[in-house]
């Protein structure tokens, strides 16, 4: 087959599409005015904030008053758990839940919290990958001041039971935040039917420039200020607005929430393809619940091999993707969200995750499934793991 | 992760992958829980190492450093190949990146090992020609 050139690592960023570079290129030297400046280029400026901010609220469901911009995922999570540990630990609530496979951006926030006297309940996840709603609500206590859960995994694409612990939280009076970085675009949200009171995203996940997101805060929360300063993102988050990154995430945001139901109905089936086809190579196991799935995310062991190698040599083959493996997560341990199904060190070191977008065609699909068992025959030809395992006969997964 | 070219074409194109089925001394580091697992084979002819062959379970540091580490043994003397250090085999490679060093001193230990097993099938105790070889969780 025609070597070709797929990037299969949407979840980790996605180019900036035409359609919202378009719509951001006036604001660089046209549109270049301070928003909060007094004179006609300010005041356009302003304006075009504020409409981007009713954007943004509208794909929600949200006000535009609940919703902050701010510099990306990251930032939002921070923001979300530190100011209501903060705010609410004055009423001597000092007690955070979340699940030990959220994104490090919520996990080391929670450690860092622990470490200023807060405590934390890092909830459990199924072999499949799923929360159990009973254990958030078994979990609530009376100085529970936040439940953080992530909307979708960023490894294995599983969707969290998200409505059913909104509805939990708010029955016992207890905050509730998402990480929703990898959802927005792929699941229909509305943060007031599923009683979500605060929501976080990322442009870049969904063809917004890199460096800017936005926080959902549902009126009457109140989070200190996050940047102390000037009057910006009413007065919560100082410092002059990133006005071409909030259009553009405006935009996308957009185009991104137009049609997710035709999004799940083209990729779902391209998705299952792949699982099904890497599946027929023995000793591999899907990673997360097929059912309850991002349409864009497959994340497969393979046993025998090792994940760094396997994205190099796809790499070399024109596929772009990510590992679990420790040698791609920068420590010795494999991925903790591999790790949390229950997963054995050397299973997790193998995995592959191929994330993708709406362009993907089956060809594309065709090219992968064609690549992959030459990658794996070559690696697992040289692994002493896997000559072991052949020799003894015994099945990892 | 930024690996050198070197390090990429010892990666992409690995030198003397495979086993010796009459090897003379085998030697394998490393465990599947960390991620890496070398298993080095050796002919040994008189105080040569005529022939030298390895599999690797690891990264892409891992696969270069072993194809390197054989190139650089490979013909040599038992005395030479005891003389490599993973330093060595790094700037045989133009360097590797700081979270990869490891993967070069599981290189050096491969082959410490294979010779021990050698000598251990001369009869002879390797511990005092070629050092102990340390299990993997030393290295880190």
């Amino acid at each position: 087959m025609k070597k070709r050139f797929i990037y299969a690592d949407h979840a980790a960023t996605t180019p900036v599409s035409d359609a919202v570079l378009q719509e951001m290129l006036p604001y660089f030297q046209t549109h270049f005015g301070n928003p909060s400046s007094i004179y006609a280029k300010g005041r356009e400026n302003e304006r075009a904030i504020m409409d981007a901010r009713a954007r943004v609220a509208a794909c929600l469901g949200a006000q535009p008053g609940e919703i902050f911009f701010t510099a990306g995922g990251s930032e939002s999570d921070n923001w979300a758990i530190k100011g209501t540990a903060i705010q609410l630990a004055a009423q001597g609530k000092k007690h955070i839940i979340t699940s030990v496979f959220e994104h490090h951006a919520v996990l080391h926030t929670c450690e860092f919290l622990e470490k200023q006297g807060f405590s934390v309940t890092y909830l459990p996840v199924s072999p499949e990958g799923l929360i159990d709603p009973a254990d958030v609500e078994k979990a609530i206590c009376e100085d529970t001041a936040l439940v953080t859960i992530m909307y979708a995994n960023n490894e294995i694409g599983t969707i969290q039971p998200i409505a059913e612990i909104g509805a939990i939280c708010k029955a016992h009076g207890v905050l509730f935040h998402t990480d929703a970085v990898q959802a927005v675009g792929n699941v229909e949200i509305d943060v007031k039917a599923q009683n979500i009171d605060m929501l976080s995203l990322s442009g870049h996940k969904l063809h917004a420039p890199k460096g800017v997101g936005a926080l959902y805060v549902r009126k009457g929360i109140r989070l200190p200020n996050l940047i102390h300063g000037g009057g910006q993102e009413m007065g919560r988050r100082a410092g002059t607005e990133n006005v071409p990154g909030i259009i553009g995430l405006a935009k996308a945001m957009e185009l991104a929430t137009a049609d997710i139901p035709g999004k799940i109905a083209k990729l779902t089936p391209l998705r299952n393809k792949i699982i099904d086809g890497i599946l027929k190579i023995e000793q591999t196991r899907l990673n997360g619940d097929r059912e309850h799935r991002l349409c864009g995310n497959v994340n497969i062991s393979i046993v025998g091999v090792e994940g760094e190698s396997l994205l190099l040599m796809l790499d070399n083959f024109g596929v772009a993707a990510s590992s679990g493996s420790a040698c791609t997560s920068g420590s010795l341990d494999p991925s903790h969200v591999l790790l949390s199904l229950g997963l054995k060190h050397e299973v997790a070191h193998g995995s592959l995750r191929l994330s993708f977008g709406e362009e993907f065609t089956e060809e594309d699909a065709d090219y992968i499934l064609s690549v992959i068992p030459q990658v794996v025959d070559r690696l697992r030809a040289m692994s002493p793991m896997w000559e072991t395992i052949v020799k003894e006969g015994r099945k990892l997964v | 992760m930024n690996y050198s070219e070197k390090v990429m074409d010892h990666f992409t194109n690995p030198r003397n992958v495979g086993e010796i089925p009459d090897a003379d001394g085998i030697g394998e580091v490393g465990n599947a829980k960390c991620g890496d697992i070398m298993k080095m084979y050796l002919k040994i002819d008189g105080t040569t190492i005529t022939d030298v062959k390895f599999k690797t379970f690891g990264c892409g540091a891992a696969v270069a450093t072993s194809s390197m580490a054989t190139e650089m043994i490979k013909g040599k003397s038992i005395d030479d190949a005891l003389n490599l250090t993973n330093k060595a085999v790094m700037e045989a490679l133009d360097g590797l990146p700081p979270v990869k060093v490891h993967c070069s001193v599981l290189a050096e230990q491969a082959i410490k090992a294979a010779l021990s097993d050698y000598y251990q099938r001369q009869g002879i105790d390797p511990e005092p020609i070629v050092g102990k070889v340390p299990e993997c969780e030393e290295c880190h």
